[in-house]
């Protein structure tokens, strides 16, 4: 079974139709890429995934959860000690400017650790030790937890070749390395399906080239992706599944090979060369 | 009178006015900040009736509103301020400070709620999306990424409300409480000597050499991070 379903959903805003009907799916570990015009509704697709935005209908599929089904109850994404479904990367960044990189990454699964904390600390409470071992044992359960997080932090850090930046300011690195940051910063919560919004289209032409090497990285890490961009090599070569998107509707889907090498639509064809 | 003499005539209103800088501080800036919660709800009634409330206290003299709250009890409730004070068992002038501490709070908060609400909606839509994908609640969203910005973000303007508060201390004189510039006037009429007016002044401006220092300080320590 699939790991992610889409079935028709759709999103209007105001009388604007911006998804107009999308349905796919896609395998674990597999790589979609989405391409299309500006203003053909990508970006609000990956919103309405991330639950940044609500679909007005349709059905979102996760590992065989409804998340979404149009309803009158749209499931948060998460409800604090679920799984992270979706994780996003945005054009922009938005990183966390007054938080080092380290605590950028780690900030989200700090949070959630606090909620097993304060359980551990009842567990503990409800041993009856003597005080002074209870407050070790409490201790060492809080460095454990924090020690792992921090420990997953650097390894993130080290998969997206910035080990040394930890202690750094997101204002004191270059767009790309940002963006290496959001990446291993989205990474940390594990979540199913990481989606990316033209990762690299805020970036210096000299830059873009580390951030999808990133990207491609993790294609070897089981890692379930949608990258949206204009990077029709990037499109070509890294992805198992290409969607062409086209006024709020898949106008066209296939591998790369089918896609690129064999357009069936006219738009696709259209598009393909435009980007040439 | 010698130095020393007028210097502890002096210290009564130095007192007084210190208690009425720090109290109204430390319960201004918490109430400033709920009332910009309240002056950004999506629950329009709420919206808009703090919007006018803020108009109102930042549309008219805070000496106006210091005498207001005085006679609120009197006139509006029927309770003699006298009475009050025999209710607390207390004396006329804590009541009358009592008064003074309301106003300045209400008006303070007023001032800051607008400083925190530019500065919560300064923040970039980016840094709310950012969180409510790793998962975020609204109040950890607000703990842990707005409001340590916000602080960054307002804390100028904040220092520029503190130091107007320093000065602004000496209105609590129109309902008779005796801040310093009203204990130094006392000397002087006793004395006809001017000199403790001008070591009212000098308080003032040590008083907030000090606090620029500080401020100073407090933006420096924030600066480990441009925006
Ligand atoms: N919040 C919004 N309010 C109104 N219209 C929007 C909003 N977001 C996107 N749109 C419109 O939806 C359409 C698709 O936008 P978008 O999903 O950003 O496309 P893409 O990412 O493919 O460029 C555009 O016409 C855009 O103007
Ligand atoms: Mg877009």
């Amino acid at each position: 079974m699939a790991l992610l379903e889409v079935k028709n959903l759709k999103k209007n805003f105001g009388t604007t139709e911006v998804l107009k009907g999308i349905s796919f799916s896609l395998n674990e570990g597999e790589v979609l890429t989405i391409i299309g015009n500006s203003g053909s509704g990508k970006t609000t697709l990956l919103r309405c995934l991330n639950s940044l935005e609500r679909a007005d209908s349709g059905e979102i599929i996760v590992d065989g959860k409804v998340l979404f089904d149009g309803g009158t109850v749209a499931k948060k994404q998460e409800s604090a000690d679920e799984k992270l479904r979706f994780g996003m990367v945005f054009q922009n960044f938005n990183l966390f400017p007054h938080l080092n990189i380290l605590r950028n990454i780690t900030l989200a699964s700090e949070i959630k650790a606090k909620k097993t904390l304060k359980i551990g600390y009842n567990i503990i409470n409800g041993e009856k030790l003597g005080i002074k071992a209870a407050r070790k044992k409490k201790k060492e359960l809080k460095r454990n937890l924090f020690g792992a997080i921090e420990t997953r932090a650097y390894e993130l850090l080290d998969r997206v070749g910035l080990k040394d930046k930890a202690k750094a300011y997101p204002c004191q690195l270059s767009g790309g390395q940002q963006q290496r940051v959001a990446i291993a910063r989205a990474l940390a919560l594990d979540p199913e399906i990481l989606c990316f919004d033209e990762p690299t289209s805020a970036l210096d032409p000299e830059l873009t080239g580390e951030v999808l090497k990133v990207i491609k990285g993790l294609k070897g890490c089981d890692t379930t992706m949608i990258v949206v961009t204009h990077e029709m090599n990037f499109a070509r070569n890294a992805s198992d599944k290409i969607i062409f998107m086209s006024d709020g509707v898949i106008e066209e889907e296939g591998t790369p090979e089918e896609v690129f090498g064999n357009p069936k639509s006219e738009k696709t064809k259209a598009f393909i060369k435009q980007q040439e | 009178m010698n130095f020393g003499q007028i210097l502890a005539q002096l210290a009564e209103g130095f007192g007084l006015t210190i208690l009425l800088f720090i109290i109204t501080l430390a319960l201004a800036i918490p109430l400033g900040l709920v009332v910009s919660f309240c002056s950004m709800s999506a629950f329009k009634p709420l919206k808009y009736l703090t919007k006018g409330f803020i108009w109102v206290i930042r549309g008219t003299p805070l000496m106006l509103q210091i005498i207001v709250v005085s006679f609120v009890p009197s006139i509006v409730f029927n309770l003699p301020n006298k009475s009050i004070a025999g209710f607390f068992g207390t004396s006329m002038a804590n009541v009358n400070f009592l008064f003074c501490v309301i106003a300045f709070v209400i008006n303070y908060a007023a001032y800051f709620a607008e400083i925190f609400r530019g500065g919560i909606e300064s923040i970039s839509v980016g840094q709310y999306e950012a969180s409510a994908v790793l998962g975020l609640n609204k109040r950890q969203t607000y703990r842990y990424v707005i409001l340590p910005q916000v602080v960054k973000r307002t804390v100028a303007p904040v220092g520029n409300e503190v130091i107007t508060l320093v000065k602004d201390t000496s209105l609590a004189r129109v309902i008779g409480v005796v801040e310093i510039i009203k204990s130094a006037q006392n000397i002087v009429n006793l004395t006809v000597n001017i000199m403790p007016l001008f070591y009212a002044g000098a308080f003032y401006l040590i008083f907030n050499g000090v606090l620029t220092i500080i401020l100073g300080r407090i933006e420096k320590k924030l600066d480990y991070y441009k925006i």
